[in-house]
């Protein structure tokens, strides 16, 4: 399965490489229903491990991932945690972020091949996993001691957000029901082009859009997710054409991965009401650093495969790759565990709180 | 007394979005070589792939989320005391 056709664009597709596709899916759309930031730092990796080149991966990836986004929006705006306006506002200038990324990754494909895509794609997801993992999972261990009860939405406080809320500058200010304040909607332009420039190039915007709507905008965790979505469908849907449109869209792997993807994505999203709001962050942070050692580990087979540097054994290739590819797979592991035990126990609790209620009204009316 | 408080559950839309899922998946992978050329073409056919990702999504979506509801796997209803 590790061995891929790395000179052709579309890979072929057999039964078991369908099923691994579908499995994939289920857990990346569990932890992005969870997170809200596609899991696509699952599925992007997940599809290259099979031999998909790493142009194709984003590209199929961002087009099952908007009409995801759409579904679990719809969803999460249910539960009320969606910010429509300040999702609309951030995804317009995400949509220019992902035409200019996405640019830079057809320009790399032409001149270096699919090598040079894979190492592009591969290098932004260490360089930015390093950073925002690590620093995610930091702030979950934080706020899990400083206690927050559940379903109830943490505001983010810190020097930056407080700079952020007393920049007033007139004509721009506009009233965001999730910050609860009114901010400058140029403020947000910057964020929105950084999310969908890292959407273009590692088909997830939401590893910026996230955890700038909490720590620069001071917007609460679970209502940055769900927004997240909403940036994601506006984006993605811009960035899909675009991509459809040069044929680099494999359309079966987009389906494929939607098919596990669509029930992991709702079962997800009902598990973030039953959790609170670090458990989140930890998800997050934790599969972050695992995808990221995946993702170093390859970096010296691209490196190789462009005559550049590395000079490796056909040996060391293969046991990277199956090295690789086994890590990869823990970080699935590690989410599905996480985000099922979560809900499992969420759910139990629920179930024994309505049992007792039932019992007392019982009780009440025999008086 | 606890079957009063439980919801009825979506079984039709379960079931008709259920075979229209499995026939959409049914027609992609059976004819997979046609995809893959139309995938490749770029310029106007990039409607395919999109408008193919919408119609799955809307079937597909519909289809998980009865699935779950069928299986009594419900969000947490809203209260403010949590024990």
């Amino acid at each position: 399965m590790v061995e891929g056709v790395l000179n052709s664009s579309f890979i072929d597709i057999n039964l078991l490489n369908a099923l691994y596709l579908i499995f994939v899916g289920f857990v990346g759309g569990l932890v992005s229903g969870f997170i809200g930031s596609g899991g696509a730092f699952i599925l992007t990796p997940s599809m290259m491990s099979l031999g998909v080149p790493g142009l194709v991966a984003v590209a199929s990836n961002m087009c099952h991932k908007f009409p995801k986004a759409l579904v679990g929006a719809i969803k999460r705006a249910k539960f009320g945690q969606v910010d429509l306006k300040l999702g609309l506002i951030m995804g317009a200038s995400a949509e220019a972020g992902v035409m200019f990324g996405a640019h830079i990754q057809e320009y790399i494909k032409k001149t270096w091949g699919n090598a040079g895509s894979s190492l592009y794609v591969s290098l932004a997801f260490v360089v930015i996993l390093s950073i925002v993992g690590t620093y995610v999972l930091w702030d979950a261990l934080k706020s899990k001691k400083q206690g927050v009860p559940s379903g109830e939405f943490e505001k983010p406080d810190n020097k930056i957000i407080r700079f952020i809320h007393s920049i007033r500058i007139p004509g721009t200010m506009v009233y965001f029901s999730s910050i609860g304040k009114e901010i400058s909607v140029l403020l947000t332009i910057p964020l929105g082009f950084a999310t969908g420039m890292l959407a273009a190039t590692i088909a997830v915007g939401g590893f910026i859009g996230v955890p700038s709507m909490i720590y620069v905008l001071g917007v609460p965790a679970l209502k940055s997710s769900a927004t997240e979505l909403v940036i994601a469908f506006v984006m993605g849907a811009g960035g899909s054409f675009k991509y459809a449109w040069s044929g680099f869209v494999d359309v079966r792997l987009s389906m494929l991965i939607l098919l596990g993807s669509l029930f992991g994505v709702q079962l997800g999203a009902i598990g973030t009401t039953y959790v609170k709001d670090y458990m989140i962050k930890i998800v997050m942070g934790t599969i972050m650093l695992i995808v990221l050692v995946s993702r170093g580990l390859m970096i010296p087979v691209y490196l190789h495969q462009l005559n550049v540097w590395f000079h490796l054994t056909p040996e060391v290739i293969k046991w990277l790759k199956i090295l690789s590819f086994a890590i990869n797979f823990t970080a699935l592991l590690t989410g599905c565990f996480i985000v099922l035990g979560a809900l499992i126990k969420g759910i139990r609790e629920e179930r024994a709180y309505l049992k007792k209620e039932a019992f007392y009204m019982a009780e009440e009316r025999k008086f | 007394m606890e079957k009063a408080m439980v919801k009825k559950r979506p079984l039709k839309k379960f079931l008709v979005f259920g075979i229209l899922s499995v026939t959409l998946y049914y027609l992609l992978i059976t004819h997979q070589e046609l995809v893959k050329e139309f995938c490749s073409k770029g310029k106007w056919y990039a409607f395919f792939p999109i408008i193919t990702a919408f119609i799955f999504s809307f079937v597909h979506g519909n289809f998980t989320d009865a699935f779950w509801s069928v299986l009594g796997i419900e969000p947490k209803k809203k209260r403010k005391e949590v024990k």
